[in-house]
């Protein structure tokens, strides 16, 4: 048996402990030759699939920065090593990771996770700390409007996600007032992209006819489909990450719903010309990027050589998400080799001075930390491929427009 | 709200679509919410793992259809088949050890099993959506403003002819009588010579296999992913909640019911307040009840 006075040193030496672990700062943040990076991405629950992607683009341009010589700090070259933690999708959890990774790991410099629900509740975290994050997954617009400072996203801020497709129904409308529909999940990505449709509505006079919010645990979309069908809105817009997108074109299919336009966010992520065919057609798309697109960098080359590199590494197409990614450590190496040195702070105002082009986009970002340099495009389904209709700089199809009947089909 | 409402009065026949496409999606809750009602009231257990069990059914069928190539349709029993075994083989490792225990331990039980399971087939499958194309057509009545497609229908009439077989499996077979008299009385049915834990896994074995069937018309008329569960628990437990237990009756015309009402709520009030509403619903209802009951001198069970 233990007695008191075991026990209180047991638990005196265990505070002494945990206490000597705490003073002690760990030096991880470059070690020897090479600069730890940190990240929580989800390697389990819902956002595992773009965890994924995330991770291989993550791994894909830190294997290819370091067979190019690695980061140049100071006459010296560094390789880069990525600590990883499965965040489980769940932004409490991040938000404990992130406390880990700068606390225990004694990580200096932060990627971001998958979704802007878990970019969110790791920012504050890594903004107490001083500790720069470079994000490739979170664009709701709430983080751009809070003050941070070492936040700096690569990607475009979700309320322009389908800023294209209502610019796009205003020009077919000829002039009429167009009547727009929407369906957004009640989740933060998809909210700022619903105020996104509803400002960029305003521009062009239209008016939005129906305005509904999509529970995150979504099973089943008739009602809000039965009122498109009553309203015959001009253009249909869903947003709700994989599972709203494979559900509205699965159910518009079943229950026969026609609009002469339906634009939503994430098709390719719920690859949907692969599972629906030929009811995908005429599907208006939001993308971050595409191989199609005419940007380089030194360490990949063109958007097709990334492209391709990442098939023959992992054996898919690499989805917007997975290149946003790999450029975050892009970013990462050119603030390096600008600042100098080490220091978070330097870093910092180093990232804040980007100005380059990856292979993903140019990227130089707002004072708010957002990348204000690169446009979203906007994809249609024609013929089973995924053609960009907008914007007209990097069209390479013209829009189809508008979707058949169903019957006509 | 009044806009919506107006819609309705001016153009009957979108009602007719929401409460018909309401009722085909309740036919599904109704055939997850037999095996709900079935394990509650013969082993006490609330089974919060229904809707893991549904979304498992949906991704067996997926690949029995990728491997095998079949037509989706005559893939329906085989999960149900697989889910029988699944369910015995949950009932034997994890169930058994709650069945007789506090109500509390076996939610939390299940919710465990939830979680597990979940997590397992986003191991096994991936996080994607997926869905299964049955290549059915879809019929049009009223001008084409009513729309029914064919799976729906079919998974309906599926939904209604297992409810009946299950009733008549209940009253008739041996094991049937057996599930009934453990359900009535586990002691006494113990001393009579029913062997109760065999009865209870086969009948936690039948609810996995009810809902392996649901599953599968789940991934043909909707989509499935590894964490789609909770919408389907949630609705069979409040189906088996309205209806009552050991009603299985009561359990079809709650499930359809619910399936309209919330439809119907969805298109007045919005999509974000569709399962409130189903959940208000659900508090009137009970209060009702317990009210109704009390002026009989009754209790609530």
């Amino acid at each position: 048996m233990i007695n008191r006075r075991q026990l209180l040193g047991a638990v005196a030496s265990g505070f002494a402990l945990a206490g000597l672990a705490m003073t002690t700062p760990v030096q991880a943040k470059v070690v020897g030759d090479t600069i730890i990076l940190g990240a929580a991405v989800s390697a389990s629950g819902k956002y595992s699939t773009n965890g994924k992607h995330t991770r291989n683009g993550y791994d894909l341009a830190v294997k290819m920065i370091n067979e190019a010589g690695g980061i140049k700090v100071d006459g010296k070259a560094y390789k880069v090593k990525v600590i990883y933690y499965d965040d489980e999708s769940t932004p409490a959890r991040g938000a404990q990771l992130a406390e880990r990774l700068i606390n225990q790991d004694g990580v200096k410099y932060m990627l971001g996770p998958y979704s802007s629900g878990l970019t969110k509740a790791m920012v504050p975290v890594t903004e107490k700390y001083g500790i720069p994050m470079v994000e490739p997954n979170g664009a709701s617009n709430s983080l751009f409007n809070k003050g941070y400072k070492y936040l700096f996203a690569v990607l475009s801020t979700s309320e322009q996600y389908l800023a294209s497709a209502i610019a796009l129904a205003g020009e077919v409308s000829g002039g009429k007032t167009v009547r727009i529909a929407g369906a957004f999940e009640n989740d933060p990505f998809s909210q700022d992209v619903r105020n996104g449709v509803m400002a960029d509505a305003e521009k062009i006079g239209a008016k939005m006819v129906i305005d509904d919010k999509l529970p995150p645990d979504l099973n089943d979309m008739a009602a809000t489909l039965t009122k498109v069908k009553a309203l015959k809105p001009d253009l249909l817009v869903v947003s709700g990450h994989a599972k709203g997108a494979a559900l509205v074109i699965r159910q518009m299919n079943d229950m026969k719903v026609n609009v002469p336009m339906l634009a939503i966010t994430h098709c390719d992520s719920a690859d949907v010309i692969g599972k629906f065919g030929m009811a995908a057609e005429y599907t208006l798309c939001a993308s971050q990027w595409d191989r199609s697109l005419s940007y380089k960098d030194p360490i990949f080359g063109s958007a097709e050589d990334f492209a391709q590199l990442f098939e023959k590494t992992y054996g898919y197409a690499p989805p917007y998400q997975a290149a946003e990614s790999a450029a975050a450590i892009l970013v990462y190496k050119d603030a390096f080799e600008r600042s100098n040195n080490f220091d978070t702070k330097a870093v910092r105002d180093a990232l804040a001075a980007t100005d380059m082009q990856t292979f993903y986009g140019n990227v130089k970002f707002s004072p708010e930390g957002a990348n204000t340099a690169k446009p979203m495009v906007l994809y249609q389904v024609q013929g089973g491929k995924f053609r960009v209709v907008a914007p007209t700089k990097w069209a390479d199809a013209k829009l189809m427009w508008p979707t058949p009947m169903w019957d006509k089909r | 709200m009044l806009a919506n409402i107006d819609i309705l009065v001016q153009a009957p026949v979108f009602l007719v679509d929401l409460i018909v496409n309401g009722i085909l999606i309740g036919a599904i809750f109704a055939l997850a919410a037999y095996g709900m009602a079935l394990v509650w009231g013969v082993m006490n257990i609330i089974n919060i793992v229904q809707g893991e069990l549904v979304m498992l059914g949906g991704f067996i069928t997926l690949m029995v259809v990728n491997t095998l190539g079949i037509h989706p349709l005559y893939g329906v029993p085989i999960p149900a088949v697989v889910l029988y075994f699944i369910g015995w083989a949950m009932y034997h490792i994890v169930i058994h050890r709650v069945v007789d225990k506090d109500m509390f331990i076996s939610i939390l039980a299940t919710f465990g099993l939830s979680i597990l399971i979940a997590q397992l087939t986003n191991e096994l499958f991936g996080s994607d959506v997926q869905t299964v194309d049955a290549k059915l057509q879809t019929l049009l009545f009223m001008d084409g403003m009513v729309a029914v497609s064919m799976i729906k229908l079919i998974a309906f009439v599926l939904a209604l002819v297992t409810g009946l077989v299950l009733y008549l499996f209940l009253k008739k077979s041996r094991l049937g009588q057996a599930i009934r008299a453990t359900a009535q009385d586990a002691r006494a049915a113990r001393i009579l010579g029913i062997d109760t834990d065999k009865v209870y896994a086969a009948t936690y074995g039948i609810n996995a296999a009810l809902c392996g069937a649901a599953g599968s018309l789940v991934v043909m008329a909707w989509t499935i992913h590894p964490y789609v569960g909770l919408p389907y628990t949630v609705r069979s437990f409040m189906v088996v909640i309205v209806a009552g237990l050991g009603n299985l009756p009561g359990v079809i015309i709650a499930g359809l019911g619910l399936g309209a009402a919330e439809n119907l709520a969805g298109f007045i009030l919005g999509a974000e307040f569709q399962i409130a509403f189903v959940f208000s619903l659900m508090v009137v209802i009970l209060v009702w009840r317990s009210w109704r009951l009390k002026k009989q001198r009754k209790y609530l069970s």
